[in-house]
């Protein structure tokens, strides 16, 4: 559990870290609070002669909430996702969410960047960024671009950022007031990651649901973000059985594999009870 | 004088004796990151040790190249079996009779086995050595199942022991197979069981876990060439034991020896055995003539130093249709991994697990034990209990459910109708103990009173509805567990390690002020022996527990015992704290007699002085005794005040416990929320109330992991797959319900003060009665066995096999 050694990094800008970056090629990876990337380090599982700490730079920090869109630095902490007051008041599935994250140890120093930058199945975010319809801001050397959350994902630890890019901000359009949310997972302790788990946007209007959205994690290699599920819901008046295909359709999109949480039908069941109750809460909840 | 105008409650509070919840003593430093681990301590030059394990669990070590290693600048050394072989260290014996490679010797015999030990300049670089040591390996068939190793064509493991079949407790029936231990009447217990009205039948398996105490195993390792003299830092339960072992296996003479265990930060019986580690420290200490730190890492704790459990308990209950008992039957077969290295007393090679008869009066049993190699790490360590009592607890337990489904009765009744009665203590069971004290119906009734035992059964059944007219999907779940232990090893005429008498000692010396010292054979890993040790001097010799300070831990100074585990500390060197505080209070006696100038018999002990009998306004306070024995010049009598006891005890303690546990389970995810704990534990004489509900939330807490969720799993080749703490269960705040406390008191009669001890009480009562309560929510829909840990996903299992989803 030592990992071997490497060079520090520590620069105070964007410009500086793409270019410490582009000198050391795939030598080098950026750092952010390291929850993830220090235990593989440690397991020489992952072998970087630089790290690159993006703590001093200002240009990642900051949550700003308004003309309808909530714009996160990448360097913001699971744990300032859970003490905002802007954002418990627009998107307060994120703070549901971020509780579930973890433990506090951790929250205090993971980011949100680099829980979605991560590509880690087992990472919440990924999947709550789909199921919130947010965009990712990359900066790399020829500028930045912006990626949805929902084409990021292609497999574990693959995602559509570039070697040479940062993720720098995540914006995420604010759901219409009285929109119903809810983040359900289970996990066998605190600090686990998810055996199931699931985020779920429902609005109704006249008792007819008439926007909803559905993603589940760690039941794939990547986020299962499906629009199948959001269609059993919209247009519905959200009854059992529009539940029900709601969540076969998601659950029929997985693909989990066995591991020490259970077996696949044990994991395909419990996906299935979490979101049931992810889409009853959300819905409880919609006004 | 201030003492005259206190009451005798006051004076007895002062002291902070026996009975008082007086605060822990260590905690101070703890709490401010003052503990002095092995891993603090720094020595000039110390060199750093660290090992290349074996990727595979059975594999021929074909070559390990050393160059690539030896070339990083920093790495002294690169050890393997070959260097250590000329000095006949490339094995060791084990605790068990068995002996155990250091070094991959030819071959592997589990995953994590260690194969070369780097030694270099610093941590860093040693942990880069390892990666650059090239070692080829062979693979050879995998057996993880104790059943398979024992079948006609298995791959033989243990080479250097095959053909011999005389093993270290008697004849061997195959090459994996290590002993077999019979206990009991195996015609009579076949004959009861062969004409009984009702006879319950299960395997009860008590799945492979681990103490994982939260400070890991390590050693550092000082051999001066100068005087000659090796120091040993180190993670031991048995600081003495381990220098005498060292002695014997080094040949460096045992007073050129000193062990130290500083503070240890849990051990859970993980810090009983000798591990390759402690080994190659002083080896490489004496080749480099340099100090030599080793300390293991989290996954290398998990995966080679000792585990528990691991027992298939193939069980036979046997009893008349109105539920009395007539014979209990119990084969098992034992895992123990691929070296026996068991810490049992010599002659209990499956520990005590003959204590399975437990709480009840059972005429005739009968126990047999096959231990067996497999591919796994060594150990079989009594992780928080006296050897292997959890698994007869758990054993005896679960087969006690299983005869009342058979019987069709409630499992509490039928504990009660099978009790030991109070009369019948001093006990001998069908096994060969003999009970010391015990009083199990009054514990019941108390207990089952504290919870509203019926009303809880009502409840339950109301629920049972509920669920059927599928107004709710959880299940309400009532674990009982009625256990009694079996610790404080041992009589020295049965129990010994190594040849090395069980007994344990204390040293007390009195200053002139009349403060103290006292040092012990055992040493602390939590249990808070220098808070509680002081009480029991204090009661017995009348100064307060605050002036008395407690030493444990470093051979040269402390008298010699055989340490803690196996709840022994308060048994034996408690007793010995106790003993040689009345040697202390005898010669104080006469020092008053003679300052109060009467006839020695004319003065009696009160609390904190010694009085004229008749007078109790003429008397001496233990405080000026204490003086007068370092400047009167008493006829008769040598100057000073100290005594030493050597304490064997004339039996074993029998502490026990009723323990109630309510739970619901949510039949569709598997998750179980346990809502209640009743823990009522009678230890004999309380030292301590604080201490012991520490020690009983610390156990159950421990308990509940095991039962819920931790194990060590491995799969069909034998990799480690519980191999991290994300995999591997440690319950946090957030997971530990809420637990409810309550005691009875039932003296041990032979031990000094009555005392029995307590530490692990709660992780022998607590397995059962979570494992209970599971099985009991799922009573009504016909299941009988199931196996632990109780996890999500098993638990789900077993809702789904009996239907729960359709
Ligand atoms: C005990 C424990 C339990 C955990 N449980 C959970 C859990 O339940 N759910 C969960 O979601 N997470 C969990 N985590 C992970 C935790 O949330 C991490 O903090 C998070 O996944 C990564 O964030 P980080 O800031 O620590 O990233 P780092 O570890 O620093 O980086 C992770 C990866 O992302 C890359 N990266 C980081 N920031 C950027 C960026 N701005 N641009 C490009 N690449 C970047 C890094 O190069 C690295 O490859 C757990 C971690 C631990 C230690």
């Amino acid at each position: 559990m030592i990992p071997a050694g490497f060079d520090y990094h520590r620069p105070a800008d964007i410009a500086s870290a793409i270019a410490i970056i582009q000198q050391h090629g795939d030598e080098a990876r950026v750092i952010a609070g390291g929850h993830s990337l220090i235990p593989m380090m440690k397991l020489r599982m992952a072998d970087l002669s630089h790290i690159v700490d993006l703590q001093a730079i200002d240009g990642l920090k900051g949550i700003t909430v308004s003309g309808g869109t909530a714009d996160i630095g990448a360097m913001v902490t699971q744990n300032d996702l859970i003490t905002n007051d802007d954002l418990a008041a627009a998107l307060p599935i994120l703070r549901e969410a971020a509780l579930q994250i973890a433990d506090p140890q951790v929250r205090y120093v993971g980011t949100v960047g680099g829980n979605v930058a991560n590509g880690d199945p087992g990472n919440d975010m990924p999947g709550l960024m789909q199921c919130l319809g947010a965009t990712y801001t990359l900066a790399g050397p020829d500028g930045s671009r912006e990626v949805a959350a929902r084409e990021f994902y292609e497999a574990a630890y693959f995602t559509a950022r570039d070697d040479e890019e940062i993720l720098t901000r995540i914006s995420i359009p604010v759901p219409a007031a009285g929109t119903g949310y809810a983040y359900e997972k289970q996990k066998r302790k605190i600090g686990d990651y998810a055996t199931a788990a699931a985020a779920v946007l429902i609005r109704v209007e006249n008792g007819t649901c008439t926007e909803a959205s559905v993603a589940m994690t760690n039941l794939a290699d990547t986020p299962v973000w499906s629009q199948e599920a959001a269609a059993a819901l919209v247009g519905s008046n959200l009854d059992d059985n529009a539940r029900q295909a709601a969540v076969r359709a998601a659950v029929d999109a997985t693909e989990p594999v066995a591991d020490n949480r259970g077996p696949v039908a044990f994991k395909k069941h419990v996906a299935a009870v979490i979101l049931r109750r992810a889409i009853d809460r959300a819905a409880d909840r919609a006004s | 004088m201030k003492d005259e105008v206190q009451t005798p409650e006051e004076r007895t509070a002062n002291l902070k004796g026996m009975g008082s919840a007086r605060k822990r003593v260590e905690d101070v430093r703890f709490t401010q990151g003052k503990g002095n681990y092995v891993d603090d301590i720094k020595l000039d030059g110390m060199l750093f040790g660290d090992f290349v394990r074996s990727p595979y669990a059975h594999a021929r070590v074909v070559s390990v190249n050393k160059e690539a290693a030896l070339a990083l600048p920093g790495v002294i050394a690169v050890l393997t079996a070959e260097d250590l072989a000329p000095l006949g260290l490339h094995w060791m014996p084990t605790l068990a009779g068995d002996k155990q490679m250091v070094l991959a010797d030819g071959k592997v015999l589990f995953q994590g086995q260690e194969v070369a030990f780097v030694v270099a300049e610093d941590r860093y670089i040693a942990a880069d050595a390892v990666e650059l040591v090239e070692v080829e390996y062979d693979e050879l068939p995998v057996v993880v199942d104790p059943f398979k190793a024992l079948e006609p064509d298995a791959p033989v493991l243990r080479e250097d022991i095959a053909g011999n079949m005389e093993g270290a407790h008697g004849p061997r029936k195959h090459n994996n197979h290590i002993f077999t231990w019979e206990q009991g009447d195996k015609e009579g217990t076949e004959a009861v069981l062969s004409e009984a009205d009702v006879v319950a039948e299960e395997m009860v398996y008590y799945h492979r876990t681990h103490p994982c105490p939260l400070e890991t195993c390590g050693s550092v390792a000082s051999m001066d060439k100068v005087t000659g003299k090796l120091t040993l830092w180190g993670t031991f339960q048995a600081p003495h034991a381990v220098r005498t072992v060292a002695s014997l296996i080094s040949g460096i003479a045992e007073h050129n020896i000193r062990v130290i265990s500083p503070d240890i930060g849990g051990g859970f019986g993980n810090k009983v055995g000798v591990y390759p580690g402690y080994v190659c420290s002083i080896v490489a200490s004496i080749v480099t003539g340099k100090p030599v730190k080793w300390v293991e890492d989290r996954m290398e704790n998990l995966m080679s130093t000792a585990f528990a459990r691991d027992y298939w308990m193939q069980g036979k209950i046997a009893a008349t249709k109105e539920g009395k008992i007539t014979g209990l039957w119990c084969h098992t077969t034992a895992d123990h991994g691929g070296f026996d290295a068991c810490a049992d007393p010599t002659k209990f090679p499956a520990g005590f697990m003959n204590i399975c008869t437990g709480s009840y009066d059972i005429p005739v049993a009968y126990l047999a034990v096959d231990g067996v190699y497999t591919n796994k790490a060594p150990g079989g360590v009594a992780y928080r209990c006296s050897f292997r009592v959890t698994e007869a607890a758990y054993f005896i337990e679960r087969m006690i459910e299983v005869l009342a489904i058979k019987l069709n009765m409630d499992a509490a009744e039928l504990r009660r109708i099978n009790f030991i009665s109070k009369e019948q203590f001093p006990y001998q069971s069908a096994l060969g103990w003999e009970y010391d004290s015990g009083d199990y119906h009054t514990a019941w009734d108390k207990a089952m009173k504290a919870v509203d035992y019926d009303g809880l059964r009502a409840e339950q059944a109301q629920r049972l509805e509920d669920f059927k007219a599928g107004k709710t999907r959880k299940l309400m779940g009532i674990g009982l567990t009625h256990f009694t232990e079996i610790v404080g090893a041992g009589p020295v005429k049965n129990c010994d390690i190594l040849g090395l008498g069980m007994f344990d000692s204390c040293e007390i010396r009195i200053h002139p002020t009349g403060s103290a010292i006292a040092r012990l054979g055992t040493i602390s890993q939590g249990q808070g022996h220098a808070t509680t040790f002081a009480q029991i001097i204090a009661s017995e010799i009348g100064l307060p527990a605050d002036d008395i300070t407690l030493e444990e831990g470093d051979t040269d100074t402390a008298p010699y015992g055989l340490g803690t585990y196996g709840s022994r500390s308060t048994p034996v060197a408690g007793a010995a704290t106790a003993m040689a505080a009345r040697k202390i209070r005898a010669k104080a006696q006469m020092i008053a007699a003679y300052l109060l100038e009467v006839h020695d018999d004319d003065v009696e002990f009160d609390i904190d002085r010694f009085v004229v009998k008749g007078a109790p306004e003429r008397f001496k306070s233990m405080k000026e005794i204490a003086f007068a024995a370092y400047n009167q010049a008493i006829p008769g009598l040598e100057p000073g005040l100290e005594a030493v006891s050597y304490y064997d005890p004339p039996n074993m303690t029998y502490p026990f416990g009723a323990y109630i546990c309510v739970l619901d389970i949510d039949v569709d995810t598997g998750v179980s929320d346990i809502r209640s704990f009743y823990a009522l534990d009678d230890c004999g004489t309380r030292i301590n109330p604080m201490i012991i509900e520490g020690q009983v939330h610390g156990g159950l807490t421990e308990a509940l992991a095991i039962a819920m969720g931790q194990e060590i799993a491995y799969d069909e080749i034998g990799n480690v797959k519980t191999g991290t703490l994300m995999d591997f269960f440690i319950p946090t705040a957030w997971e530990t319900p809420n637990y409810q406390t309550d005691w009875t008191t039932t003296p041990s009669p032979h031990h000094p003060i009555g005392a029995k001890g307590v530490g692990e009480s709660p992780n022998v009562g607590g397995v059962p009665c979570f494992s209970n309560a599971v099985h009991d929510a799922f009573r009504p829909f016909g299941l009988t066995q199931s196996h632990m840990p109780h996890d999500h996903w098993r638990v789900w299992k077993t809702a789904h096999d009996l239907g729960l989803h359709e």
